[in-house]
């Protein structure tokens, strides 16, 4: 096992890691910005590094002052969690170039599923339904052309990037000449590269994702699937497993089929496989976060594994059978939800204090955050103030149990997102099992009325 | 002429200012674009007139209904 564990990240990630290395002996390492001194995961953690002011671009995407870290505390790992640097093969390799094992599959992996357009060609090559897709877009002639023969609604992707930033629909060819140049320069300022391309615009779809474990010696397994439908501005609010309402022999056939797939390449650590589901029965391949994931912890609830302490290992070199238990299976239903500082019908940002914080306790309540009472949420970084996860047999036991975790959840000094995921719980299609990603703006509807 | 105070719906900071002091804007138009929490967050009128003045820069920090600009209506 390793010894001593850097954690390149901040918040709810930093906070759950630091945990999941004390469970397993390691050392943990973390680093904050000039803006995360107060952060409460810090004691937790066996050392804490400075690494810069609050800007990102100095501290937690400062890849200098990132290795300087790990070379001075002379750490043999290195975490990244979400977002940041995690999907960077640069830094990967950086990494590993000092040493230093960084816990995430293998650089060429981050590189080949981090260009959405040829990750989406890798896995439909090999079997993996996609819905129709362009390439990288020349100029604007190609996106009418590709638009053609797509077909309208079209949605504009940026290729260098995915995570849901800086996707804009069009209806038809003066709407994707408009949008066009905002999604490029989007994407140019996310990802560093102006490559967009198109892709179908499914309606009324839904989002599943297959958690996918692999080890350093060649073997795959699924963790099976996790329903993601509920999101604002194609960032998801609201995650569950199972997935409700589904064929259970199609969800299990899907995750077994890209678990074989990730398989025969080779793929070697922790991922999710995200796809959008169509109501016709098909799943779409959207793209693969090689990464932990933030709803990852649905996951854990309802098959008991620990994704995090899974992934540690296997970027240690242990093997998937002695990773994982021999039989896997889910167990009752989980739901998380993701409470952000924003307003709950606009969904613009809401920075602040948080002068009362005191998330919900009980029995099948579990909160993820990296905030306590007095911490301050700056505008410098996401939203995300902390993660809500509850347990139940059922699923509708586990709607009732997060309305009232969220009911109990007392925050002040900040607008919070919960009256929207209130009204989201409470809706009938919600309830019904009947969810799909137009499903929040039904829900800010139902609450401006 | 009337004025009409432009104000910042949310805490952030300045990203870019797209529009110039004496530009004639109508209903619906972005004059600048706010950063926070990762979004980039467009300010847009909601009358016609001119621009007579911002009263930020880019790279400023604003808070929940400043003042940002001054229109002329």
């Amino acid at each position: 096992m390793f010894e001593k564990v850097v954690v390149a990240n901040r918040g709810a990630a930093a906070a759950r890691i630091v945990r999941a290395l004390d469970g397993l002996g390691v050392k943990a390492v973390a680093l904050y910005s000039e803006a995360d001194r107060d952060a409460p995961y810090l004691a937790e953690a066996a050392e804490a590094h400075l690494i810069g002011e609050a800007a990102p671009t100095e501290s937690y995407l400062n890849q200098d002052a990132i290795l300087d870290v790990v070379k001075r505390v002379g750490a043999d790992g290195l975490h990244p969690g979400y977002g940041f640097l995690a999907e960077n093969p640069g830094f990967a390799a950086r990494v590993e170039a000092a040493g230093c094992r960084f816990i995430g599959p293998a650089a060429r992996w981050l590189e080949a599923m981090g260009h959405k357009t040829r990750a989406r060609d890798t896995m439909k090559e090999r079997g993996m339904p996609a819905g129709a897709g362009s390439g990288v877009l020349r100029d604007d002639e190609a996106a009418l052309a590709a638009a053609g023969e797509i077909g309208f609604p079209v949605l504009v992707k940026p290729a260098g990037g995915g995570g849901g930033i800086g996707m804009l629909p069009a209806r038809d060819s003066g709407q994707l000449l408009k949008v066009l140049g905002r999604a490029r320069s989007m994407a140019e300022r996310s990802f560093g590269t102006a490559e967009v391309y198109l892709e179908r615009l499914l309606e009324r779809p839904r989002h599943v994702e297959f958690q996918m474990v692999a080890d350093r010696h060649g073997n795959v397994r699924h963790l099976f699937e996790r329903d993601c439908s509920v999101q604002r501005r194609h960032q998801k609010v609201i995650e569950e497993a199972p997935a409700p309402a589904l064929a259970r022999e199609a969800v299990v056939a899907l995750a077994d089929s890209a678990a074989g797939i990730l398989g025969a390449m080779g793929y070697d650590n922790i991922g999710t496989v995200e796809t959008l589901y169509d109501g016709d029965g098909g799943f779409n391949f959207l793209e693969m976060n090689t990464r932990l994931q933030v709803e990852h912890g649905v996951t854990e609830e309802v098959t008991g594994v620990d994704i995090v302490a899974a992934q540690v290992k296997s970027a240690c070199g242990h093997r998937l059978d002695a990773i994982l238990p021999a039989d896997v299976e889910v167990s009752g239903h989980a739901i998380q939800a993701r409470v952000y500082a924003e307003d709950p019908i606009r969904f613009l940002p809401s920075p602040g204090p948080l002068d009362v914080f005191r998330p919900p306790r009980g029995d099948g309540i579990r909160v993820d955050t990296g905030y306590a009472e007095g911490s301050r949420i700056t505008p410098y970084y996401d939203p995300l103030v902390a993660k809500v996860i509850v347990h139940a047999d059922e699923r509708n036991g586990a709607i009732g149990k997060l309305r009232d975790a969220l009911d109990e959840f007392a925050i002040e000094g900040i607008k919070t997102n919960i009256p929207f995921i209130q009204a989201a719980l409470g809706n009938e299609s919600f309830v019904s099992g009947d969810v799909h990603t137009g499903l929040a703006e039904e829900v800010v509807a139902s609450l401006k009325a | 002429m009337a004025e009409e105070r432009v104000r910042s719906e949310m805490t952030g900071k300045v990203w870019k200012i797209v529009s110039s002091v004496g530009d004639k804007v109508s209903d619906g138009d972005e004059i600048m674009i706010l950063e926070s929490m990762k979004m980039e967050i467009p300010v847009m009128v909601d009358t016609d007139g001119t621009i007579k003045e911002f009263l930020v820069g880019e790279g400023d920090e604003v808070t929940e209904d400043q003042e940002i600009a001054i229109l002329d209506v």
